[in-house]
């Protein structure tokens, strides 16, 4: 199983290539929605990368109020 | 009437395939507009049937098959009505996009809706009258009127009932939750999951494996295996409309209008 730091590593390999943003302009603790520039359609297509990436089920719900990376990927790792 | 160019949807007919494309930015909200150019297609549409066996449902936009109903459309113009008026307002435009559902729902052709990105609310109902659903697998489905204290009012609920588990049905509807192609088709909803950007193409092919069939069988298959619950929709028009007149849909219905949030999809 992956550790979170190897989950976060990914979330942002995923996020950097997908919304085209140089990895080294992304760390753990920025606000994602501000980093990538994405609204809340584009939020909802990043859900579904990370849900197919890792095969795993994320429920909307369990990302309300999650902003940074690093959260994200605590949400992610309970989830593995 | 073999082809039409609407301000949000768009049809024509070719090689015995009707293809119906939205394209009303910014996702395909289902407002006036679009219905009225939707009832142009359910009425010409019997003329089509005669012509056609398939019918092709699709998105040309890149955001995904529909956001769902124009909610912010609904907001203003029920805040141009005391609160009895808005509430007629609203059962006039459920009969309506009703009808159309149904006739779509009931058409002879074989329908397929080709689905990617946002499929939410009326859009996720739009899909549901089709008889196949091919996803991309970048689709995402959901129901999240509870968070405005509605249920889904353009025949949502009877239909998912009629295609899956009740289980199913009452996570979607109670949780409010979205999800993906991958589930979807584990569930039974969608029958194929395509790569990304492929849904259309595989509809089409799909459709054009229809035509080897003899259309009288078809159309006896269709009305054996997939009964419209009349009875159900007239009684979610019903419920919809008891809960459209009470106070929390209105500051729900702010809420979203008026959310500059990244996250106002969710419950």
């Amino acid at each position: 199983m992956l550790t979170l730091n190897q989950t976060l590593e990914e979330i942002l390999t995923l996020a950097a290539s997908h919304f085209k943003v140089a990895r080294e302009k992304l760390s753990p603790d920025d606000d994602f929605f501000r980093t990538l520039g994405i609204n809340s359609l584009q939020t909802l297509e990043l859900l579904t990368r990370l849900e197919h990436h890792f095969q795993i089920e994320l429920p909307d719900y369990e990302l309300q109020g999650v902003s940074d990376f690093r959260t994200l990927a605590q949400r992610i790792q309970a989830r593995l | 009437m073999e082809k039409f160019d609407g301000q949000a949807v768009s049809w024509g007919l070719t090689d015995g395939i009707v293809e119906l494309a939205l394209h009303r930015e910014p996702c395909n909200e289902i407002g006036l507009l679009t219905l009225e150019e939707l009832e142009e297609f359910a009425a010409a549409l019997e003329g089509l049937n005669n012509q056609a066996h398939a019918l092709i449902i699709y998105s040309s936009l890149k955001c995904g098959f529909s956001a769902g109903a124009d909610l912010k459309e609904l907001f203003r113009i029920s805040q141009e009505m005391d609160r009895n008026e808005a509430v007629k307002g609203v059962r006039d435009y459920l009969e309506r996009i009703h009808r159309v559902m149904n006739a779509i729902d009931g058409s002879p052709l074989t329908t397929i809706a080709a689905v990617h990105g946002v499929t939410f609310g009326g859009g996720f109902e739009l899909a549901l009258v089709c008889d196949l659903i091919i996803a991309d697998k970048m689709a995402r489905f959901c129901f999240p009127e509870l968070r405005l204290g509605l249920i889904p009012g353009f025949g949502g609920i009877p239909r998912l009932k009629r295609d899956l588990g009740n289980g199913v049905v009452r996570d979607l509807l109670l949780t409010g939750r979205s999800f993906n192609a991958t589930k979807a088709q584990q569930v039974g909803l969608v029958s194929q999951t395509v790569p990304e950007g492929e849904s259309l193409k595989v509809a089409r092919a799909t459709a054009v494996q229809l035509r080897k069939f003899d259309r009288r069988t078809a159309i006896a298959a269709k009305e054996f295996i997939k009964p419209i619950p009349y009875e159900e929709l007239r009684r979610e028009i019903e419920i919809f409309c008891e809960l459209f007149a009470e106070p929390a849909v209105e500051a729900g219905l702010r809420k979203f209008a008026e959310s500059t949030g990244t996250q106002p999809y969710l419950p």
